[in-house]
């Protein structure tokens, strides 16, 4: 029996009884909550389709790994360990929670089955907790308000900075913490005091500290500060659930939803609209996103769910080159107009144009879809079909630079975007020197071959890219594959085309690519440009399987086919440059180096942006097109990076990494210092 | 406003490499992608930006055969209202001044307060414009970068001079302009654009339509007659450097450094 009177029972000024505010706060609380909430939601509802119930047992394994075992956390070490103790900690306190709301009205209330040993340990796990989490608010508000990490920043055409919020919010919870403890402490040191003995506390933990601070203190303080800490904790509780869906801290809610329905398949681009077939394209009134609702209800759950812990931004290429993009602001800035369109009172606003209300075209052009921003978030929020949707939304209203207008129609006209002859695309293989020892059959007039090697546009027509397509061919040769080419046939890949959202001319390009590989009668496809690899494999359907060289060659190695000589320059220092399409897109990291690290005698480094978080070169295809407003080029930060690393060979294995980073070593004026060459070439010197 | 856009289907410059044919006298063009003349599609937007602030129609109009039609469908795609399709069997081998008179007939069916051609055309010589004003009795600018409506009867036009001054201009309506690239920014049609306009009508007048002599306009009709067509021979002077890209940027970078171009 505790001296002290429960909130339940306990009458103010002796005559009103406390258990009153006991259920007023949370009947009140939980009508707003569920009001806000509603309120929330009419955005999902008008928003467009989206087909996120596919593949349950992956759904469920991304709550596992990335919701409730954070693991894309700790990518940011003191960031990440403190949200782990936060969340962890509200995970462990939300029975604690539940149980203190009843408390409020069944004096000494215990949740079912925590009466026992159960109990016991839960009480002893929930105090370590409770201190824990407080211990990382004050670490994450001294990184706040001292440290200052440069991604929380808010640069000053983005709006005001966001410190206030994040700080309110981490006094809050303190707030939570201390005042469950207090509610404790003073009870145990009331009963220490009435019966000499108390329950046991966890040593060092918040109670524990708090008990000794209070203990000594008379009766009557104790039983003021129990129920006054009561009060404090409930209607902070019920505030802090009805601010949550206020700003960024409405992940607390529909972080687990949005994990849950985060994209699953990789490298490919989303239907124009989910549940309209291609061949019903032509039907649809309007294309991609042009007004809010033209988003799909879990893109609008991604602004949602956005933390704004800046990661994203931080590792986007575009944003650290000063193009005007910032992924974490397409996020902000789609929420704030959706707290702005639709209040949480009175009239729904319609939306305007939203590249002309709060993005701007230059802005949606930036992104190099390289994917560095969705590898990163924790949340699974995703940017890449964000941007497609939006583009195809400005191509629908003719709104394209004419930078890019012209490939665009080079691509329509002529199946590239250099607006070369069709009959020409072949030329690379009867270069004289090469024609001589390499004999490339053109799957044209009957001629069959078991795989097929798809050039793609810039291997076929880049004067200086051709030497990969050679390369490439001799590589087949040597392994032994009986590989044939499209010839004029072959029409650009258009990965870049449905990126970029021209989503009818990508149709048609796929349309004859299909038509002639399959009427080719191959039974393998392999390709040396990873975004032909990406679309072939991703975005395309119905095609035999597709294989990267880097694949073929590592392959090949193992079976014997190919062998390789001792290193030429030993004394060179090799580092690889993961390709954004290769990597990120399609997860092949480790084939290309083992291609490399079979080469005996070759030294090789890795940079510190590697693998998944590969920094993209400039972006392939039409982006090769696009003039951005920038301060430096990727490459140029890219070919510091491999510096940096003390690499003096940057092997890529993608040809627009290869044009890229060739640019950013003559901008970063480091011609004889670093030179970049593709994987095929690497390979084909060292072909035994 | 109604506002008549004169367009031109023309071999498309980017996506062509140009060859002369056998005999000599034209291109080689199997192998041609053809398209709207770039100037053409900065007169349309022009025209389409005119109406979008005062209202009124876009109507494009070419003297070309059937696969004219597909560059109506694409002015139609960026936002022209009509197409007219002015094709005869008589209207072969016009020379400037005979497509003129077609337009002319076609002007005069109609009741445009404005004109527009493109300052001139990929493979043309900049003279319709002019030849079709005169026709008209209209005034005429030439080369115009500025466009702005004052009001029902004026407008205000500003040319490009050589050298790189700006000229402004108080114009009457009716009256025809030739627009010039970098007045505006046309806007991007697609396939998809393409299609949404490829049920509508456009109307194909002859000969006969439009009330034309035949005798005035085509082969017969024709004053100036192309006699020959080929790639100038290399002047004194000239020379052509050889080699791959980098080896041509080589020597040419040599070339510049030994004049005294670069240090």
């Amino acid at each position: 029996m505790s001296p002290l009177i429960g909130p339940a029972s306990f009458k103010f000024f002796g005559v009103f009884p406390a258990a009153v505010f006991s259920f007023v706060i949370p009947v009140v609380g939980v009508a707003f909550f569920a009001y806000i909430m509603a309120r929330r939601l009419a955005p999902l509802v008008k928003a467009a389709p989206d087909n996120r119930l596919n593949d349950i047992p992956r759904r469920i394994k991304n709550l596992a790994v990335i919701w409730l075992a954070q693991y894309r956390q700790p990518r940011y070490r003191v960031a990440g360990i403190c949200h782990i103790v936060i969340f962890a900690g509200f995970l462990i306190l939300s029975i604690r929670s539940t149980s203190l709301v009843i408390i409020g009205l069944s004096d000494g209330f215990v949740l079912p089955g925590f009466d026992g040993v159960v109990g016991s340990i839960y009480n002893f796990l929930k105090d370590y907790a409770a201190t824990a989490v407080f211990i990382a608010c004050i670490v994450a508000a001294w990184r706040r308000l001292v440290t200052k990490p440069a991604r929380y920043a808010v640069p000053e055409k983005y709006g005001k900075d966001h410190t206030a919020e994040a700080v309110f919010v981490l006094a809050i919870i303190s707030t939570l913490m201390i005042s469950e403890s207090l509610f404790e402490a003073t009870q145990v040191a009331a009963e220490e005091a009435a019966y000499g003995h108390g329950v046991f506390l966890a040593p060092l933990s918040l109670v524990w500290i708090f008990k000794k601070l209070v203990s000594g203190m008379s009766q009557g303080v104790l039983q003021g500060l129990h129920i006054l800490m009561y009060y404090v904790h409930d209607l902070t509780f019920f505030f802090f659930l009805c601010f949550l869906p206020m700003g960024k801290h409405f992940h607390v809610i529909t972080s687990i939803f949005n994990v849950f329905f985060m994209r699953i398949k990789k490298g490919n681009i989303k239907p124009v609209k989910h549940g309209i077939s291609e061949e019903e394209l032509d039907e649809l009134e309007s294309f991609g996103v042009k007004h809010l609702e033209d988003f799909t209800w879990k893109h609008m759950l991604d602004f949602y769910s956005c933390a704004d812990c800046g990661r994203c931004s931080d590792q986007c290429p575009a944003n650290a080159v000063g193009r005007p993009l910032s992924p974490r602001f397409i996020t902000i800035k789609a929420r704030d107009l959706i707290f702005k369109n639709y209040p949480l009172s009175g009239e729904i606003y319609k939306s305007k144009l939203l590249v002309e209300d709060i993005y701007t075209e230059d802005e949606i052009w930036s992104c190099t879809t390289c994917g560095a921003c969705e590898e990163e978030c924790p949340l699974g929020i995703e940017y890449i079909d964000k941007m497609v949707d939006l583009r195809r939304g400005m191509v629908d209203e003719g709104m394209v630079p004419q930078s890019l207008q012209k490939p665009l129609k080079a691509l329509e006209k002529r199946g590239n975007p250099y607006g070369m002859m069709e009959k020409k695309r072949a030329d690379w293989a009867s270069e004289k020197e090469f024609a001589a020892q390499c004999d490339v059959k053109i799957l044209e007039k009957g001629a069959t071959a078991d795989t097929l090697y798809f050039v793609d546009s810039i291997s076929s027509y880049d004067d200086n890219i051709q030497e990969i397509a050679r390369r490439t061919a001799k590589i087949l040769d040597r392994a032994g594959v009986d590989f044939g080419i499209l010839g004029k046939a072959e029409k650009d890949s258009a990965n870049e085309v449905i990126r970029f959202g021209e989503e009818m001319l990508f149709q048609d390009l796929k349309g004859q690519n299909t038509e002639a590989i399959l009427e080719s009668g191959v039974k393998n496809i392999v390709t040396a440009d990873p975004h032909a690899y990406n679309a072939l494999k991703n975005d395309y359907q119905g095609l035999p399987p597709v294989k990267h060289i880097s694949q073929l060659i590592t392959e090949k190695i193992k079976s014997g086919a190919l062998t390789l000589k001792h290193a030429i320059h030993p004394e060179k220092v090799y580092v690889y440059h993961d390709p954004c399409y290769l990597g990120r897109h399609n997860g092949i990291y480790e084939d290309p180096r083992e291609a490399l690290d079979a080469i005996e005698g070759l030294r090789r480094v890795e940079m510190e942006k590697s693998r998944d978080r590969s920094f993209c070169c400039g972006g392939g295809g039409l982006m090769l097109f696009y003039e951005p407003e920038e301060e430096v080029r990727m490459g140029v930060l890219r070919v510091n990076m491999a510096a940096e690393a003390g690499a003096t060979v940057i092997v890529t294995a993608c040809p627009f990494c290869l044009v890229n980073i060739q640019d950013g070593i003559k901008v970063a004026g480091k011609e004889g210092q670093i030179e970049a060459m593709d994987l095929t070439l690497l390979i084909e010197q060292h072909l035994a | 406003m109604e506002i008549l856009v004169c367009v031109k289907r023309v071999p498309d410059t980017a996506e062509n490499e140009f060859e002369l044919n056998s005999a000599g006298n034209d291109l080689d063009r199997d192998d041609l992608v053809y398209s709207v003349n770039e100037w053409d599609n900065y007169a349309v937007e022009e025209a389409i930006q005119i109406v979008d602030k005062v209202g009124g129609n876009v109507t494009v109009v070419t003297v070309g055969d059937d696969e004219s039609e597909e560059v109506l469908r694409r002015e139609m795609a960026m936002g022209a209202n009509n197409g007219i399709l002015l094709s005869d069997d008589a209207f072969e081998g016009s020379d400037g001044k005979g497509i003129a008179t077609i337009l002319k007939a076609e002007v005069e069916k109609g009741n445009y307060d404005l004109i527009l051609t493109g300052a001139q055309a990929d493979e043309g010589a900049g003279q319709v414009g002019g030849m079709l004003a005169a026709m008209l009795d209209y005034p005429y600018a030439s080369l115009v970068n500025k466009l702005e409506v004052l009001g029902d009867a004026t407008i205000k036009v500003g040319r490009e001079i050589e050298g790189g001054n700006q000229e402004m201009n108080e114009m009457d309506l009716p009256c025809v302009l030739s627009i010039q690239t970098g007045i505006n920014e046309p806007r991007y049609v697609g396939i998809r654009g393409i299609r949404k306009v490829a049920k509508l009508d456009i109307p194909v007048k002859g000969a006969a339509d439009l009330g034309l002599d035949a005798s005035t306009v085509g082969e017969d009709g024709a004053k100036v007659k192309r006699v020959d067509y080929f790639v100038p021979d290399m002047g004194d002077g000239a020379e052509m450097l050889e080699g791959s890209t980098d080896e041509i940027i080589a020597q040419l970078i040599e070339r510049i450094k030994s004049k005294g171009g670069l240090a």
